[in-house]
């Protein structure tokens, strides 16, 4: 039985030596195989007197045992190392950029389109586009501003010929949508308009979103409303606003509505220069006039429009101090965007 | 229109401030732009008298002048002005003096001499810009006086931006009446005066073109003295209004023309030859105008004419040869009416805008002419003397404007503006703006006064209302609306989806110029007629866009040139595309892409983007539709690389092109580096199919795979398309998964291989199943392509 002992104390050891996983498999298969020098140990109980042989049994299985638990706490030593040696060999420098971890973007004057068009989607409004050479009909005609007056002024046209231009406004796309359906209207033009003109704060092509809403009972008081609402929706801000008496053609009443100057609270400032508004946007009630070139019972439907410069409204909304800017189309400005 | 505050608050003179003023009529309407003192802050400036002046001992550009400035002892002053002379009086600032820009006069020496004072130029005062020589005051102003008493210049100058409907306020007496109904004050009307007729000398006058001047109203006068200086109290009222002296005669002229808003021309008698005819140019007439310039005339342009030919462009500007010069002794002085219509866009057509053609094309009161022509003759008598002969009138009333009797209703109050206006208030406001108001059932009877032309239906009159009540005294509401019928279709893909699929891609929007130089139109759609502007802003914006590719480059090169080694950019909008007699206008979608598949990175060697990068984006936004009716073929663009152009077809019908920019092209714009490019025409792929649902298999898939080998020159989109007509209805997806090329291979062959799967909805899938499928597919191959297989 010394032998047994010396056996368990020679199995422990080369437990505890056996420095991987596999060396340790060797180990359990050198003493508990099937072949084991352990195992051997039981096949010798056979030599024993009868009445030694329990006793011999127990003490041989007890070795065993202790050598298997040795054998599993070494086992998981050693898997746990190996785990351990696997991860911190692939650790990895998370800092580093991933790869084409990138979106682009929208241009900022599409990105204030979607926004106002998204906000008058809601209330109900319509998106509606049409032509950009338009004919002079569309564009000046039926919005009761015929040839001689002075409102074309207002309007340096870019012209084809006589008779077809570059629309000056997205108001044409108003008297198309009233000339084929029928009331009640409730549009928005979004697109791009022309006029004839290039300085700091003029650029030949810019953007326009316009509206319309005529219905049996619309007055100016809605008009109020809607704008009001809007206005402190797109600026996210309770905003102060005003409308004052203006002229356009084809509106009657007119109104140029100013909003409290968003770079100053209304304080004064360079950019309202120091009066606390800001020029914001031309409405008012649809001209009669226009309701005839289109059909529509001016007595029956009363409506009113307006119409507001995207580039603008995104200049105040992110403060882009030059028009111009935008049409440069410099990455290094659009990607401010993003 | 430019005016003093204190010429208008003569006329009427509201308990307001000077912001409050101008606060009240921008509110209502009539827009302040700027408002301006028409001089610096300064004290202690006087009227003074040189007494003598005589060359500085030690400065050639310097005089020693004895001045007068009313302080019993003269007072020596040093001065640099040339003009200084004695005699004359100018503005003297005395020691103690503190002019704009807080400058203290004190006692000085210059070059040794002693100066008590300086002697004023306009420009010190701050009363111009800049100016010559010292500021000469008349000679009968009284020495010592305050010059700001003197000249009144506790003033501002009040810059008005009137709306084109607003002709009626381009006169003092006009704002008068617009600041009078604002405050419910009555305005002080100038007294009309008895007539000054002293002569009975007349002048013939015919109008020929009587319905484009209804009224022509003429005067002689004769024996005036040009030598006598306009009075300061004008020149100065003219100054705050932004207009030049003249000379008396000019400064009269257009001194009514401030203050009543019916623009005058004064002829000199003596050049006038027969009598005036107001009638049409005929044909290449040509007349010199008052500045000089000789213009040709166009058949519609109206003109004053004598026998000679034409005298003046009526209600525009006078001629060089007919008009008053300083020998001038005898006048024939007009005050007309000329019909909007007529003038509207003449001046332009010329190249002019003048105060006058400003006025006509807005309106002319057309009672104003004999009203204006007293004044102005009163005015003239004062300043330079001469008699008047009687007032020349030739008169065609049926052509004058008709003054509409317009209903208002008080419903249709309400139905616009959202409330009522008292009654009184209604009578009130009107009644102020000189309507005649007659009450009826519903409302009142409204005839609007000779200078309203922009009164003539009923909608005019309620914005009057809601003007003068104030636009933000009126309520404020949402509407409540019902619900229209809907028109959004699931089946049309929005524009910004497709926009959004090119942004999560990494491409950058941009919005370019639809007009743009024709050297890229011919570039890059040499085949395909361009429309151009008649006017264009510059020859690099002067062609309508035939591709967005145009747009695209331009910034591709822009950004090139700054810096920028990686562009991904996309735009969508119209192209302009003729065909025959029919423009078209249609939405488009392009993009370009150059440089790196990605930015720089530590990854490695960043690899040049390819044909199929760009294609890559292309099939995304197709993929969008979820139809597979899209297909891609070899094709032809002249702005693009021959052996890499895919025309993209729908259904067989071509909707865009991808493909690598044409090396030539690509050269002569100056780009290093390939450029990719695509564009599809937006209409045909928005339109997408909805969803069918089909019952899943509940049995396992089968994957086969193949290798062929077939001639180089056969696409693998040929392959593709014939293995899935041949594979039949079990087939669920095919793939393409190597293309091959090169060693091992014959030349001129490639090897492609494709994996095919297959599931039925009932059963599983069996050998006998597939066996036949596999062999039919080979077979296929084998006919069509003579392809072998690869072992």
């Amino acid at each position: 039985m010394e032998n047994l002992q010396t056996l368990l104390e020679q199995a422990l050891a080369a437990v505890e030596h056996a420095d991987s996983v596999a060396g340790l498999d060797q180990v359990r298969v050198q003493y508990l195989g099937k072949k084991g020098e352990i195992t051997g140990q039981l096949k010798t109980l056979g030599k024993l007197a009868p009445e030694e042989r329990k006793a011999a049994g127990a003490q041989i299985n007890q070795v065993k045992e202790q050598v298997q638990d040795a054998i599993k706490t070494r086992q998981s030593f050693l898997e746990e190392q190996a785990l351990q040696q696997q991860l911190s060999s692939e650790a990895i420098d998370v800092t580093l950029a991933g790869r084409s971890g990138v979106v682009g973007g929208l241009h900022p004057v599409s990105r204030t389109m979607e926004r106002i068009e998204s906000f008058f989607s809601t209330m109900g409004f319509q998106v509606v586009e049409g032509p950009e050479i338009e004919d002079d009909f569309h564009n000046f005609e039926a919005l009761n501003i015929p040839g001689h007056h002075p409102a074309r002024a207002m309007h340096d046209t870019f012209y084809f010929d006589a008779t077809t231009l570059l629309r000056t406004h997205t108001s044409p796309v108003q008297i198309r949508t009233m000339e084929n359906s029928d009331a009640p209207y409730r549009i928005i033009c979004p697109g791009r308009v022309y006029r004839c003109d290039s300085d700091l704060t003029h650029t030949p092509m810019f953007h326009q979103v316009e509206g319309l809403l005529v219905d049996t009972d619309i007055t100016f008081a809605d008009l109020k409303g809607i704008l009001a609402e809007f206005l402190r929706d797109f600026f996210e801000k309770d905003l102060d606003v005003r409308f004052r008496p203006s002229y356009f053609p084809f509106t009657e009443p007119s109104a140029e509505m100013d909003i409290q100057c968003v770079m100053c609270d209304g304080h004064g400032c360079r950019v309202c220069s120091h009066t606390g508004w800001l020029e914001i946007l031309g409405c008012g009630m649809v001209h009669p006039k226009v309701f005839e070139h289109v059909n529509v019972d001016s007595e029956k439907y009363t409506g009113f429009a307006f119409g507001m410069g995207v580039e603008r409204l995104t200049m105040l909304r992110y403060g882009v101090n030059d028009l111009r800017l935008f049409f440069e189309n410099d990455l290094k400005f659009l990607r401010q965007f993003q | 229109m430019r005016f003093s505050e204190k010429w208008l608050r003569e006329w009427v003179s509201p308990k307001l401030t000077t912001d409050e003023l101008v606060a009240q009529i921008t509110m209502a309407g009539l827009e302040v732009d700027s408002v301006e003192k028409v001089a610096g802050e300064f004290a202690g400036v006087v009227v003074a008298e040189i007494i003598s002046a005589e060359p500085h001992p030690d400065a050639s550009k310097l005089q020693v002048c004895i001045v007068d400035a009313g302080e019993g002892e003269p007072l020596q002053i040093v001065c640099g002005a040339a003009n200084a002379r004695p005699g004359i009086k100018v503005p003297c600032a005395k020691i103690g003096a503190v002019l704009p820009g807080d400058f203290k006069i004190k006692r000085a020496k210059l070059r040794g001499v002693e100066s008590f004072g300086m002697l004023c130029a306009e420009q010190e005062l701050c009363m111009a810009e800049s100016s010559d020589g010292l500021m000469e005051l008349p000679l009968d102003a009284p020495v010592g006086t305050n010059i700001r008493d003197y000249l009144a210049l506790d003033d501002a100058a009040i810059e008005v931006d009137l709306t084109p409907n607003r002709g009626d306020c381009l006169g003092i007496a006009g704002l008068a009446r617009e600041v009078g109904v604002l405050n419910s004050m009555d305005v002080t009307q100038m007294a009309q005066g008895e007539s000054r007729q002293t002569i009975p000398d007349t002048f013939p006058v015919a109008v020929e073109a009587k319905a484009q001047c209804p009224r022509y109203v003429g005067r002689v006068v004769r024996g005036v003295d040009l030598s006598r200086p306009t009075p300061v109290w004008m020149v100065e009222r003219l100054r705050r209004s932004g207009i030049r002296t003249i000379d008396p005669v000019v400064d009269v002229t257009n001194y009514v023309l401030l203050e009543l808003g019916q623009p005058m021309h004064a002829f000199d008698l003596n050049t006038l030859q027969g009598g005036i005819c107001v009638r049409l140019a005929g044909e290449g007439e040509k007349l010199t105008l008052l500045d000089g310039q000789e213009v040709t005339l166009t058949p519609d342009t109206l003109l004053i004419a004598d026998q000679s030919g034409p005298l003046a462009m009526a209600g525009v500007m006078g001629g060089e040869h007919s008009g008053v010069s300083p020998e001038t002794k005898d006048l024939f002085l007009e005050s007309a009416f000329f019909d909007p219509i007529a003038i509207a866009g003449k001046a332009r057509r010329y190249g002019l805008h003048t105060d006058s053609s400003h006025r006509f094309e807005r309106g002319v009161d057309f009672e104003l002419q004999h009203h204006a022509m007293e004044r102005a003759t009163a005015l003239l008598l004062e300043i330079v003397g001469g008699d008047a002969g009687p007032i020349i009138e030739v008169l065609s009333a049926e052509n004058l404007p008709h003054l509409p009797s317009i209903q208002l209703r008080r419903e249709r109050i309400k139905r616009i503006l959202g409330c009522d206006i008292p009654e009184i208030d209604v009578e009130n406001i009107l009644g102020r703006l000189g309507m005649d108001i007659v009450k009826t059932e519903q409302g009142w009877h409204i005839v609007p006064p000779s200078y309203r032309y922009d009164i003539r239906l009923e909608v005019d009159l309620i914005e009057e209302l809601g003007r003068i009540h104030g636009y933000n005294n009126l309520p404020t509401t949402l509407p409540i609306l019902e619900g229209l019928s809907p028109k959004r279709e699931e089946a049309l893909l929005p524009v910004s989806r497709f926009k959004q699929v090119l942004v999560d891609r990494d491409y950058q929007e941009v919005i370019t110029y639809s007009f743009v130089d024709k050297k890229y139109i011919e570039l890059l759609t040499p085949d395909q007629p361009s429309v151009a502007l008649a006017n264009p802003i510059s020859a690099d914006m002067s062609e309508m866009r035939t591709t967005l590719w145009a747009g695209l480059l331009k910034t591709a090169a822009y950004n090139i040139n700054r810096q920028q080694d990686r562009l991904r950019l996309f735009e969508s909008g119209l192209n302009f595309i003729k065909r025959g007699d029919d423009l078209q206008q249609i939405d488009h979608l392009g993009g370009l892409i150059y440089g790196g598949v990605t930015d720089e990175s530590w990854f490695g060697k960043v690899r040049p983007v390819d044909f199929y990068d760009i294609k890559g984006d292309v099939e995304a936004l197709l993929a969008l539709t979820g139809s597979d009716n899209f297909s891609f073929e070899p094709g032809e663009h002249k702005a693009l690389h021959p052996g890499q152009t895919a025309v993209i077809k729908r259904d067989g019908k071509t909707i865009g092109y991808v493909g690598a920019l044409h090396p030539s092209v690509q050269k002569t714009l100056d780009i290093s580096q390939k450029v990719y490019l695509f564009e599809l025409v937006l209409p045909e792929i928005r339109r997408r199919s909805l969803p069918q649902f089909k019952e899943l298999s509940k049995y396992p898939e089968v994957r086969r795979d193949f290798a062929v080998i077939v001639d180089e020159k056969i696409s693998a989109a040929a392959i593709l398309k014939n293995v899935r007509e041949t594979a039949g209805s079990l087939l669920t997806n095919l793939v393409l998964f190597d293309v091959y090329q090169g060693a091992n291979l014959e030349a001129g062959k490639k090897s492609i291989a494709f994996g095919i799967t297959l599931q039925d909805s009932a059963r599983t899938l069996q050998d006998e199943d597939i066996n036949p499928i596999v062999e039919r597919v080979v077979a296929s191959l084998k006919d069509t392509f003579n392809v072998t297989l690869r072992e």
